[in-house]
């Protein structure tokens, strides 16, 4: 059977098992669709926001980042799971008392507002589309590579899927979905990175082997690693990085976390708010698994790579270029990986030719410029190739990918429905709709959604990477400080929390658009995006904090202002803070 | 609902085990992974140092415990208290 009959049987087998789940959990009501009726066990709904929360950058770019720069890039590591410390302690008991569907809805009812509520709105769609974005870009990169078929025709496959599972199911579909999306991209995850690991170290775990010895040279690996690196003019794979800027990175990368909306909506649909309190630690369990082997993954990488080009060590002759591997020609094809012969020896040079104490060694031996171009996100997705594994493994990994790109797609489709269909259309503007008029809105939102969110895909707006970075700064400025103040102050009121959130959307969002463009539109930037031009040294991706900053401290200046909430409000807060009385905290 | 008092009592407790978990939280990420790594730099782990290690799975760990912790802790204070769900 020849690679691609295999790629196309093993996604094909897992989409049928998508959609069957779906067929099974059918939504037949709007707890159902938006909360799966709050019946999910808290071990399967940590799974299922693992799988909610690992996107395609999770799985497909982040061992690539950490391959590339090495420590300095472990803020994503710990970034994207420290949020979930905030996330337990802070929210999501609270937020699974307080008991709604949404989250503007609490933002809304805690702050007797509906325009803090449609504040929220906004932000929530903002943060989930440019999200979304990414998700369908990552999986049409998948299915052209994997299946051979242009992106168009992949992407609309990858739509008509999460079509049929997320319109069908809601968040009950949703959320058994992603259990089995969750299993699928765990093992497509893992089982490179132990073979790998079992290569290289002999250890058949990648997150011991990481730290083991390196087999051939009989050093630690990671010791190898950096002999390697720096023998071709990188910095050493463990060096220390810029103190300020990683903390401020991994900061802004724990607070959006914590406010981002599809991530919070998990923790509605368990029975208890002590299953909440367990379900974000599953959750993070779940996560790990990755996140461990994450680093593994990205430090062999780089070793197996150096090691293909140099098969007898840096000091020597670089490989040929008509005998480079197969895996090198296949991704030549898609223009990730670009060779050019400066110096036309017919070998490929790879080094840092930005390295000023390199270009000495570099001339003598006749290296006019470092030769091969490698684009980080192809790592995860070339490292069974790399590694020489069986053809189902390289399958494996392209129905992981599309596992991770799909399940938080779907988790994001979600939050985006059911804010346009709880928020804005039962609440505002057809108040007495019938809970069949309800659903009937929410899945039509979630068509349209899917729509809009396929031809962002198709055509990808130059922005789509940068807008990653305002996703989280929006989520860490606007979401985060007023859930987190609606439940640990009784004092913050209506206005307090109304300009906060503005205040920390705004500055948040002038200060990427001086670096990046105005609405990321190239060439629109009022200061060019060097490090000599940031305020205080804080790159535009670092930003969440500070508008974080800015917005308790408007909210908290504002409210000792003005009038405390009334009464009921203190009361709802009063019974938010406590688990007895589940009902205590739905009148308005 | 509780009466005041005791409900005071339960949320004092529960602030205080919250700050608790999130000053390990930092030392643990922004301490021993980013600030305090030259500091660590003697300890040795598997070809590198300890901040290495922390900054990319000691950390990770250490989240996952803090948060089991942090619910067993809550979990047997609400019954302490009374405030459990039925």
């Amino acid at each position: 059977m020849d690679q691609y009959t295999l790629n196309l049987l093993i996604v094909g087998a897992s989409f049928a098992l998508y959609i069957g789940i779906a067929i099974w959990a059918r939504a037949g009501t709007t707890a159902e669709f938006y909360a799966a009726n709050r019946g999910v066990n808290p071990v399967m709904n940590g799974m299922a926001t693992a799988a909610d929360w690992m996107s395609a950058a999770s799985f497909i770019s982040m061992a690539g980042l950490i391959a590339g720069v090495g420590y300095a890039n472990s803020t994503y590591l710990m970034g994207w799971t420290g949020g979930y410390v905030l996330l337990a302690l802070l929210l999501a008991p609270y937020l699974r008392k307080f008991g709604k569907y949404t989250v503007p809805q609490f933002i809304g009812d805690r702050f007797y507002s509906q325009s803090a509520r449609l504040v929220a709105v906004i932000c929530l769609i903002i943060i989930s589309v440019t999200y979304v974005i990414g998700q369908m870009t990552g999986a049409g990169v998948a299915f052209s590579r994997f299946l051979e078929v242009n992106v168009s025709t992949g992407l609309w496959i990858a739509s008509a899927v999460v079509f049929v599972y997320a319109v069908l199911g809601g968040m009950k579909g949703i959320t058994y979905t992603q259990v089995a999306q969750y299993v699928v991209l765990i093992i497509a995850y893992s089982i490179p990175a132990i073979f790998i690991s079992l290569q290289l170290t002999g250890n058949p775990m990648p997150w011991l082997g990481l730290f083991s010895t390196h087999t051939e040279s009989g050093l630690p690996l990671l010791q190898k690693l950096d002999q390697v690196v720096t023998d071709l003019g990188f910095n050493a794979y463990t060096a220390q990085g810029s103190m300020l800027n990683m903390f401020l990175f991994t900061l802004s990368l724990m607070i959006g976390t914590a406010g981002l909306p599809h991530v919070i909506i998990r923790f509605f649909t368990v029975p208890k708010v002590a299953d909440a309190r367990w379900s974000a630690g599953w959750a993070l369990v779940f996560i790990a698994l990755l996140y461990l082997t994450a680093p593994a993954v990205g430090a062999m990488a780089r070793l197996n790579i150096i090691d293909t080009i140099f098969p007898n060590g840096p000091q020597e002759q670089a490989v040929e270029y008509e005998q480079r591997p197969d895996w090198m020609r296949n991704w030549e094809t898609t223009g990730l990986l670009k060779f050019e012969d400066k110096n036309g020896d017919g070998r490929i040079q790879y080094y840092n030719d930005a390295a000023a104490g390199f270009t000495e060694t570099a001339t003598q031996r006749g290296w006019t410029g470092n030769e091969l171009t490698i684009n980080n996100d192809i790592l995860v997705l070339a490292n069974p190739e790399i590694a020489q594994l069986p053809g189902w493994v390289i399958g494996l990994i392209a129905a992981g990918g599309l596992a991770a790109a799909l399940s938080t797609a779907a988790g994001l489709l979600l939050a985006i429905s059911s804010a346009v269909s709880h928020d804005l259309v039962k609440d505002w503007l057809v108040p007495n709709i019938s809970e069949k008029g309800e659903l009937l809105v929410a899945r039509i939102s979630m068509a349209g959604a899917i729509l809009v969110a396929t031809l962002l895909g198709l055509n990808p707006p130059g922005f789509a990477a940068q807008t990653v970075a305002l996703a989280f700064g929006l989520a860490a400025a606007s979401i985060f400080p007023v859930l987190m103040m609606g439940i640990f102050s009784k004092r913050i009121n209506s206005i307090g929390a109304t300009l906060g959130m503005l205040v920390g959307l705004i500055v948040t969002c002038l200060y990427l658009f001086a670096y990046l463009g105005w609405f990321f539109i190239p060439g629109t930037n009022m200061l060019e995006n060097v490090p000599a031009n940031y305020l205080f040294g804080i790159p535009p991706t670092a930003f969440g904090p500070i508008g974080a900053l800015l917005n308790f401290g408007t909210a908290y200046v504002v409210s000792m202002m003005t009038q405390a909430p009334p009464q009921h409000v203190q009361d709802l807060v009063e019974s938010i803070r406590v688990p007895r009385g589940a009902g205590a905290a739905t009148h308005h | 609902m509780t009466d005041k008092s005791s409900s005071n009592a339960y949320w004092a407790a529960n602030i205080r085990i919250i700050t608790i978990c999130l000053v390990i939280w930092a030392v643990v990420s922004y301490g021993f992974g980013i600030l305090l790594r030259p500091m660590l730099s003697g300890i040795p782990v598997g070809g590198t140092d300890l901040g290495f290690w922390f900054a990319q799975q000691g950390s990770i760990i250490v989240f996952i415990a803090l948060i089991f912790y942090y619910a067993a802790y809550m979990n047997r204070l609400d019954r302490e208290h009374g405030v459990e769900e039925q």
